[in-house]
């Protein structure tokens, strides 16, 4: 892992923790922008963690791009002696895979994806080597999700699947982005997943759609009261299949602001999970099922 | 005292001068595209620099006032007419109670700064009254004005009709339009070929370009650094493993458009960026039309912090000239 330096302009500084994506790159970048924001260097106006990178944004009037570099670097050193573990919190994500909404929509643009005669799901499945719609589900739900990443636009996250890199579900973007992709689609792109919190252009396969609403502008949904998005990076994630019915009674019970979301709070080592991802992950959805 | 909007225009915003500080989870700072021309208008009228004002992009909205008050129209050519009589642009002038404000066909430029004594008195969002559209958030209803919006105006302080700016503090693009850009992120995936070519070739504003992103064409393709694609990264050689994009950076989707990514920028992204747009012409990107001919100019960091040295000498001297 090399880490690349670059400005972006005179007012961003772009770091490369490591051109591919894992979680050793995604916890280097977390411990030098936690670093930074404790430094509360003079100057600094906005720090962006993502996926296996992250971006400065400063003011070169008040510190010289020079500096603001050398800061960086000075940073990088000391983080790379914390240990990677994170106080964070499991949030289950109920998912009805393969809806009508999302169908209708893979349907609408189907001559700007790979495989025009089937689904987003029946071909994810197939160049993984799923068994078809079924144990793509069961591939995609069972093993928590990391939030490497929110963005894109508010409060989108992505997310990274905690299993060993053989067995991560991949799938290419659409040849051409769409114009639309419903609201709340859990979709999928490189190795990452997505919740699109608003509709609008896109450009990942789409397997599904959640009734939890993720961004709320006007802050009237209970659990985006205090802030309007729901997502932080390190969050974990843990999709939850469930029917027509029981989505339609979510949305009601959403509608009626009654709902909310199951979520637990759990410590993460990535040591630990190097050594035994099973069983880490085990542990990690008891704190979930205990709550 | 209120607006009413009558005809909304292309797509009237409410914008500020931006909301920092949520880009870490997508939310851009939105704002003016063009802020000197934001902060001039302001000016004009008496307001601070940063108050909210209507960017009108292309073509004019149609606004009936309920009471008097100072108004002043910058950026874009685009006459400002009182009750159909043509009002000079970059100038203040009065409404009366009643009366309409209407605008002529655009002559140059693409975006209107509509200044009102006052200021655009919309509730303040994680500190700004911008419109974020794609997030429906901030502004009025967090989308561009429809016909039969009301919208509030603050108390002005009474200022002088025909205060106007001086013709060289009014920055405009110039023809081909110059965007001076700091290479870097990954420009290395491109040949040494293809970066004297991006510099060298003349790129078209495409139709595709509004408040998240400005899209240019017709230069010519830029051919990739063979590499095997990096885990997580996608297939095509312009993918990367999805990152931060830079204000102003130039992603090249598939190597053939380039995007400049503005004030409503998607946060990150799976697509490799050749570099950044220096801060300084920012505002330039707001004013350019489709078809506009445009360059790009590679500068060092020092020539980037001059040019913003620069943009900030004028911003002081409208701010001299007007308070």
């Amino acid at each position: 892992m090399k880490t690349r330096y670059s400005f972006g302009g005179d007012e961003h500084i772009f770091v490369e923790c490591d051109e591919e994506m894992s979680l050793e790159a995604f916890f280097k970048g977390m411990s030098i922008t936690s670093a930074l924001r404790e430094a509360k260097i003079k100057g600094v106006t906005e720090i962006c963690p993502a996926n296996a990178s992250f971006q400065v944004r400063f003011d070169p009037d008040v510190i010289s791009p020079d500096d603001m570099m050398a800061e960086l670097k000075k940073l990088e050193a000391v983080a790379q002696s914390a240990a990677p573990t994170l106080q964070t919190r499991i949030i289950e994500v109920p998912v009805l895979y393969n809806d009508p909404w999302t169908h209708e929509t893979l349907m609408r643009f189907r001559e700007r994806h790979q495989d025009p005669t089937s689904t987003d799901i029946e071909y994810t499945a197939r160049i993984n080597n799923l068994d078809g719609v079924d144990g793509f589900v069961k591939a995609h739900s069972g093993a928590p999700w990391f939030v490497s990443m929110v963005g894109f636009v508010a409060g989108l996250p992505f997310l990274y699947q905690m299993v060993d890199r053989k067995r991560q579900i991949q799938s290419p973007k659409y040849l051409r982005p769409r114009t639309d992709t419903p609201r709340l689609t859990v979709g999928h792109g490189g190795c990452f997943a997505c919740i699109y919190s608003v509709r609008g252009a896109g450009g990942y396969q789409m397997f599904g759609i959640t009734p939890m609403p993720i961004y709320d502008p006007n802050q009237t949904v209970p659990y985006l009261r205090d802030f309007m998005c729901l997502f932080s990076p390190g969050d974990i994630v843990k999709w939850k299949p469930i029917d027509r019915a029981e989505y339609d009674h979510t949305v009601a019970e959403v509608d009626a602001g009654r709902w909310m979301p199951r979520i637990a709070p759990v410590t993460f080592s990535l040591t630990e999970f190097q050594k035994d991802i099973d069983g880490t992950n085990a542990r990690i959805m008891e704190a979930l099922n205990g709550h | 005292m209120a607006i009413n909007v009558i005809k909304p225009g292309l797509s009237t915003t409410v914008q500020d001068l931006g909301r920092p500080g949520y880009y870490h989870i997508g939310i851009p700072t939105s704002g003016g595209m063009d802020t000197l021309s934001l902060a001039a208008a302001n000016l004009l009228v008496g307001n601070a620099a940063g108050d909210a004002v209507l960017e009108a992009v292309f073509m004019g909205p149609e606004l009936e006032f309920t009471a008097d008050a100072t108004v002043a129209v910058t950026g874009a050519d685009m006459p400002p007419k009182v009750d159909g009589e043509e009002r000079a642009g970059w100038t203040s002038f009065r409404v009366k109670k009643g009366q309409v404000l209407s605008f002529g066909f655009l002559k140059a430029g693409a975006r209107a700064y509509i200044a009102v004594s006052g200021g655009i008195d919309v509730p303040v969002v994680l500190g700004s009254r911008s419109t974020y559209t794609l997030g429906v958030l901030g502004g009025f209803k967090g989308r561009k004005l429809e016909a039969g919006d009301q919208l509030p105006v603050g108390a002005g302080k009474a200022v002088a009709e025909g205060r106007t700016l001086p013709e060289n503090l009014r920055r405009k693009p110039g023809m081909p339009a110059e965007l001076r850009m700091l290479p870097g992120l990954y420009w290395h995936r491109i040949t040494e070929a293809a970066g004297r070519n991006f510099f060298e070739d003349t790129w078209k504003v495409a139709p595709e370009a509004d408040r998240i992103g400005y899209r240019f064409k017709a230069g010519r393709p830029l051919e990739f650094v063979d590499r095997e694609q990096p885990f997580g990264a996608g297939s095509d050689p312009s993918n990367i493993v999805d990152a931060c994009y830079p204000y102003g950076s130039v992603q090249v989707p598939g190597g053939t458009e380039p995007i400049v990514l503005h004030r409503d920028a998607v946060s990150g992204g799976g697509y490799f960026m050749v570099g950044t747009v220096v801060s300084a012409d920012m505002d330039l990107i707001g004013q350019l039309q489709p078809h506009t001919p445009t360059r790009f100019v590679k500068v060092t960091m020092q020539e980037a912090l001059q040019a913003r040295h620069d943009r900030k000498a004028v911003l002081d001297a409208i701010t001299a000239a007007l308070v």
